[in-house]
């Protein structure tokens, strides 16, 4: 079986224990950004010692819900948008397992925005890695609730009338323990919040700014992969440099956004309902 | 055991929670929300989960996730919630995961009559989701069938690896008789899957229903989706491929179908017949019965406890020598179609039709005897 590498050195060993080599090579186009988080998060999986055996990993539909289909781990391919609701009974039955969600923007905050919510509301204890790309990509580049005003899309050929949604400032007014944002032009730095959404209890969420130069970088003439991967560098300033993260529609502020003092998460405070209906009569 | 006082609806209830349901995902609605209030109460005593979702499509979705990870789950709702699950009751069909959902019928289409009856779901429940798909929908009569079906329907799905549809409606759910239930009803004990992780394939076992599939967490690492895919779960667009996995798919309800058939029938050596199902049969055996002892006519009645797969060439060989069918339905029509192809075209198939959200009277149906 050929040795696929993902930007890395072919002796790059680590990565074997969570990634299925024959499921390769994988559907994404040239330049994409989406294989730059794959591969960073089963290095941050493999960094952290944690075993495939425990973990299970949920997507919707979209290029970046294909991401399970190449990982070595239980992985659950569900519907357009409703992978946090499939997560929640992932979740619930098993609460030991290690939940991660990934999906796309479309994906997680247009036909699953709801679910998003209220899995943040509830504190289920799930990871949730949002790739943000800023379109549509799997259906050939159609505006997203994150595309800004004005840009051009497949479906919005005239500029999107609409505004975009900050997915980390929704996160956190509907609950997030722990809400944080990197891309995948700065590598080091994204396995670093990888680790710190896998590490945290509650519910986690990563927004991960990422390239689609076939769909979304071209309508807007910003060019290919690589001169996507340095317009994201140009346009992101970490969270430390900035007076008001959440006031920047510019940039993207990078960092560690909010993190809260840890509250019981749902299967915890479930568990105190299990133990309570079997002690009383009613 | 000792006889209680119980609604349809908790029968449901109560029947999945004997089957050996654990968890419970839904959304409140109108005419079946007190199974999920029943559940809500009794599913954490024994270390179960209910939980209330955003909507409906959230409840069957997180249900598919609990079935992948080993419990057996169930969902209750009526008409506009059923219609949001369609979607995911096909994932479920694809993925081969099982599930039960209660429908309760009440009158639609939209919001409709929330508080009145019907049985106009019947052709939904059939064909609800796109694209070509088998369906196991029971439809249980009494307080003490909607036990009896959940039980069967918790064992059917686990077994066949399948949503299956217990359909109720506002009558039957509501209702209450003086029932003893069974604590512990026979379930579907099944072998640990047959093969180990390093040589398992998710989809390799094509006719044998003795063993189950693995769950996540089980160390199997298995990839689910509802994409076409291959013996090994994981997708492809190779047609043959899609042909084997709609086979397959269809192979199991087909294969199943002599023992999965089930309905109750007497005196079918009348010229005339009632094919009916659920509350109507109610009606229906009430007609028949009054009937006879009117006219002294002995008039046939045919009860199907299961609507689909429709038991048709059971029904060609019970109706083989009727000469007049009597269909009634709470609906504008739905099973008379598929009762017209059980006989010759020249034995009427008449429809007994009542859609205001009234019950059928027995006395509607002796007007057409
Ligand atoms: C119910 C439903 N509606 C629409 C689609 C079509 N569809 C597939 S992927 C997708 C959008 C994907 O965009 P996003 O989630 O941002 O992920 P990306 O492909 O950009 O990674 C859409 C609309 C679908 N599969 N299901």
């Amino acid at each position: 079986m050929t040795h696929y590498s993902l930007g890395d050195e072919p002796s790059d060993r680590f990565l074997d224990r969570f990634r299925l080599d024959e499921r390769f090579p994988h559907i994404l186009c040239p330049g994409c950004g989406i294989g730059t988080a794959m591969a960073t998060l089963v290095r941050t999986l493999q960094e952290l010692g944690r075993d495939p055996t425990k973990l299970c990993v949920v997507s919707g539909i979209g290029c970046s819900s294909r991401v399970p289909g190449y990982l070595d781990c239980d992985t659950f391919h569900t519907l357009h948008g409703r992978s946090l609701a499939a997560a929640t009974g992932v979740k619930l039955a098993r609460p030991d397992l290690e939940v991660i969600v990934f999906g796309g923007d479309g994906d997680t905050l247009a036909i699953g925005g709801n679910h998003f919510i209220h899995a943040a509301r509830r504190n289920l204890d799930l990871n949730v890695f949002v790739i943000n790309n800023r379109t549509y990509g799997m259906t050939g580049g159609q505006y997203s609730p994150t595309t800004p005003t004005h840009d051009i899309a497949a479906t919005a050929p005239w500029g999107n009338c609409e505004r975009d949604f900050d997915i980390c400032f929704m996160a956190r007014a509907a609950g997030a323990m722990f809400v944080a944002r990197s891309t995948t032009y700065h590598v080091a730095h994204l396995k670093k919040m990888m680790k710190l959404t896998l590490t945290k209890t509650g519910f986690s969420v990563l927004e991960i700014v990422s390239q689609c130069p076939t769909l979304y970088g071209r309508h807007q003439r910003i060019g290919d992969g690589v001169a996507m991967l340095k317009w994201m560098k140009e346009k992101s300033v970490d969270v430390g440099k900035v007076k008001d993260p959440w006031g920047e529609s510019e940039r993207f502020v990078i960092g560690v956004l909010h993190d809260r003092e840890e509250v019981l998460p749902y299967t915890k405070l479930y568990q105190q309902v299990r133990e309570k209906a079997a002690g009383e009569q009613r | 055991m000792t006889p209680q006082l119980l609604s349809g609806n908790e029968a449901c209830a109560i029947g999945g929670l004997r089957a050996g349901v654990r968890f419970f995902a839904g959304y409140p609605i109108t005419p079946s929300t007190e199974i999920a209030e029943y559940l809500a109460r009794e599913l954490p005593r024994v270390g179960g989960t209910y939980i209330q979702m955003e909507d409906e499509i959230g409840s069957i979705c997180c249900i598919s996730g609990a079935t992948a990870a080993g419990l057996k789950a169930m969902t209750a709702t009526s008409g506009p919630g059923f219609s949001l699950m369609q979607e995911g009751i096909g994932y479920s069909v694809m993925a081969e995961l099982p599930c039960v959902i209660v429908n309760v019928m009440r009158g639609g289409p939209a919001t409709g009559s929330p508080t009145r009856s019907a049985q106009a779901d019947v052709m939904q429940a059939r064909h609800g989701t796109h694209g070509d798909h088998p369906m196991v929908v029971v439809c249980p009569w009494s307080v003490r069938e909607c036990f009896d079906l959940m039980v069967m329907a918790v064992n059917t799905s686990e077994r066949l690896r399948m949503p299956v549809v217990v359909l109720t409606d506002e009558i039957v759910g509501h209702m209450r008789e003086r029932v003893e239930l069974p604590k512990t009803p026979e379930t579907w004990r099944p072998a640990n899957p047959k093969r180990p992780p390093e040589t398992y394939e998710h989809y390799g076992d094509e006719t044998n229903y003795d063993s189950r599939i693995a769950s996540f967490g089980e160390g199997y690492r298995i990839h689910l989706t509802g994409l076409v895919h291959r013996h090994d779960g994981f997708p492809s667009d190779d047609p043959e491929v899609i042909k084997w996995n709609l086979d397959r798919l269809h192979r199991k309800v087909r294969d199943n179908e002599s023992w999965l058939w089930d309905l109750t029938f007497e005196d079918l050596g009348a010229d005339t017949v009632i094919v009916c199902y659920g509350s109507t049969a109610r009606s229906a055996l009430a007609a028949k019965r009054q009937f006879e002892r009117k006219t002294g006519r002995t008039v046939g009645f045919l009860r199907l406890r299961m609507v689909w797969p429709f038991p048709l060439r059971r029904l060609v060989s019970l109706l083989r020598s009727t000469r007049r069918v009597i269909v009634p339905e709470m609906n504008m029509g739905q099973l008379n179609r598929s009762v017209e192809r059980a006989v010759s075209p020249d034995v009427p198939v008449i429809p007994v039709l009542r859609y205001d959200g009234e019950m059928l009277t027995p006395e509607e149906i002796i007007d057409a005897l």
